[in-house]
C-alpha cells in the first residue's frame, strides 16, 4: 500500500495489473534464462517442456500397466498348481520355443533403441529401417506365441481345462495383446515418420512408442521366468 | 527436414524424460549404450535358460536364482533401454518407478501370502469329517 501512492485503496485492479511484469516468475522463459543451477525436480525454472511432461505422463501410464500385469501375475502365482487333473506346465511348455520368443523380443527391443538413435540423428531412412526390423521381430514373436496357443487348444489344454491354464492364457495372452497393439502402433509411427518427418509431435509419439516397446520386453522377462522357466522346472 | 526446437536433445537439460539419454552423449555413445545393454541382457537371458535346463545350481535354490537373474535383467533394461537412472535429473521418473514397484510388491506378495494361508487353513473336501462325525466339534 505504502509503495503505491498512485493507486488508491480499492482501485480497480486494472491499473495494478498494467504495472505488473507480464511474467513475474519467468515461467515462460525457461530456455532463455540460462541455467537455474543444478537443482532439478524441485520446481525451479518453471514448467518443464512438453517433451518431458508427455514422456513422464506416459511413463506413469506404463507403470500403471505394469501394476495391472502384476494382478495377472498374482492370479497365476496363486493358481499355478491347480491342474484339476489336467496337464502340468512341465508337460506343456517347450523351452526351445520360449528361448526363440525371448530372443526375438529382445532383438526387437534393441533395434527399436537404434531407431531412437536414428531419429536423434534425423535420419529418416535408418529410422524407418530400424522400425521395420523391430516390427518383423515383434511379428515373429507373436507368430510363435499364437502357434503355441493354437497347439495347446488343439491338444485339449485350452483356458477352460484348469485354473492353471486359465491363469496361463490370461497373463501370456494379455502380453500378446499388448504386443499386437504395439505392432499396430509401430506401423502407424512408420507411416507418420514417412509422411510428416521429425516434427515435435511425431518425436514425442515415437518416444512414447519406444518406451512402450521396451516395457513389453521387461514384462516378458518376468513372464518367461515365472511362467515358463519356473513352470517347466517345478 | 523439419527439425524443430523440441528435438530429442534440446538445450535445456534440467530434467530428463523417461527414455532420454544423458545430454553429453553423442550418437556413437548412444549406440554403444544400447549394444552394451543388449549384450548384458542376452547374457542374463542365456544364464536363466541354462539354470532352468541344466543342473548347475542346487535344485531347491533354482527358483531363487531365476528370480534374481530376472530382476537383474529388468534393471539392465531400465538403465540401458529406458534410461531410468539415479541421476538428479531423473528424480521424478525414479520416484514414480519406486511407487510402481511398491504397488507391484504389495499385489504380488499380498496375494500369494493371503491365498497360501487360506489354502493352509481351509479344510479340503477330503479332510471333512464323514457323515456322523459332525458332533466332533460339539465337545464341551
Amino acid at each position: 500500500m505504502t509503495d503505491a501512492p498512485a493507486t488508491p485503496a480499492g482501485a480497480p485492479p486494472a491499473s495494478a495489473l498494467a504495472r505488473r511484469p507480464v511474467d513475474p516468475h519467468a515461467l515462460g522463459h525457461r530456455t532463455h534464462g540460462g541455467h537455474h543451477g543444478p537443482a532439478t525436480g524441485h520446481g525451479e525454472g518453471g514448467p518443464a517442456s512438453k517433451r518431458i511432461t508427455v514422456a513422464y505422463g506416459f511413463w506413469l501410464f506404463l507403470l500403471s500397466d505394469i501394476v495391472m500385469f502384476s494382478a495377472f501375475f498374482a492370479a497365476y502365482a496363486v493358481l499355478y498348481r491347480e491342474y484339476a487333473g489336467g496337464p502340468t506346465g512341465r508337460q506343456l511348455f517347450e523351452i526351445p520355443r520360449v528361448a526363440w520368443e525371448t530372443a526375438f523380443l529382445l532383438i526387437s527391443s534393441f533395434v527399436s533403441g537404434l531407431a531412437a538413435v536414428a531419429m536423434q540423428a534425423r535420419n529418416k531412412l535408418w529410422t524407418e529401417a530400424a522400425l521395420l526390423v523391430t516390427g518383423l521381430f515383434g511379428a515373429a514373436f507373436l507368430f510363435l506365441e499364437m502357434k503355441e496357443f493354437a497347439e495347446l487348444v488343439a491338444a485339449g489344454a485350452g483356458p477352460q481345462r484348469s485354473a492353471f491354464l486359465s491363469a496361463f492364457f490370461a497373463v501370456v495372452g494379455c502380453h500378446g495383446l499388448h504386443v499386437t497393439a504395439g505392432l499396430l502402433w509401430l506401423g502407424t509411427m512408420m507411416a507418420q515418420v514417412w509422411v510428416k518427418g521429425f516434427r515435435g509431435t511425431i518425436q514425442r509419439r515415437m518416444m512414447c512408442f519406444l518406451l512402450f516397446w521396451h516395457t513389453l520386453d521387461i514384462i516378458w522377462v518376468a513372464l518367461f521366468t515365472t511362467v515358463y522357466l519356473l513352470g517347466a522346472g517345478a | 527436414m523439419s527439425a524443430t526446437d523440441e528435438g530429442l536433445h534440446g538445450h535445456d537439460y534440467d530434467d530428463l524424460a523417461p527414455g532420454d539419454e544423458p545430454p553429453a552423449e553423442g550418437l556413437g555413445a548412444a549406440v554403444r549404450g544400447y549394444v552394451l545393454g543388449f549384450i548384458l541382457a542376452t547374457a542374463l537371458t542365456a544364464a536363466s535358460f541354462y539354470v532352468a535346463t541344466h543342473n548347475v545350481v542346487w535344485e531347491p535354490s533354482a527358483p531363487a536364482a531365476l528370480v534374481t537373474l530376472a530382476i537383474a535383467q529388468m534393471g539392465i533394461h531400465l538403465v540401458f533401454f529406458l534410461h531410468i537412472t539415479t541421476g538428479p535429473d531423473n528424480t521424478n521418473n525414479v520416484l514414480a518407478l519406486g511407487f510402481g514397484v511398491l504397488t507391484v510388491g504389495l499385489i504380488l506378495g499380498g496375494s500369494v501370502w493371503i491365498m497360501d494361508h487360506l489354502n493352509t487353513h481351509m479344510m479340503t473336501l477330503q479332510s471333512l469329517p464323514a457323515a456322523g462325525g459332525a458332533e466332533m466339534s460339539m465337545k464341551p
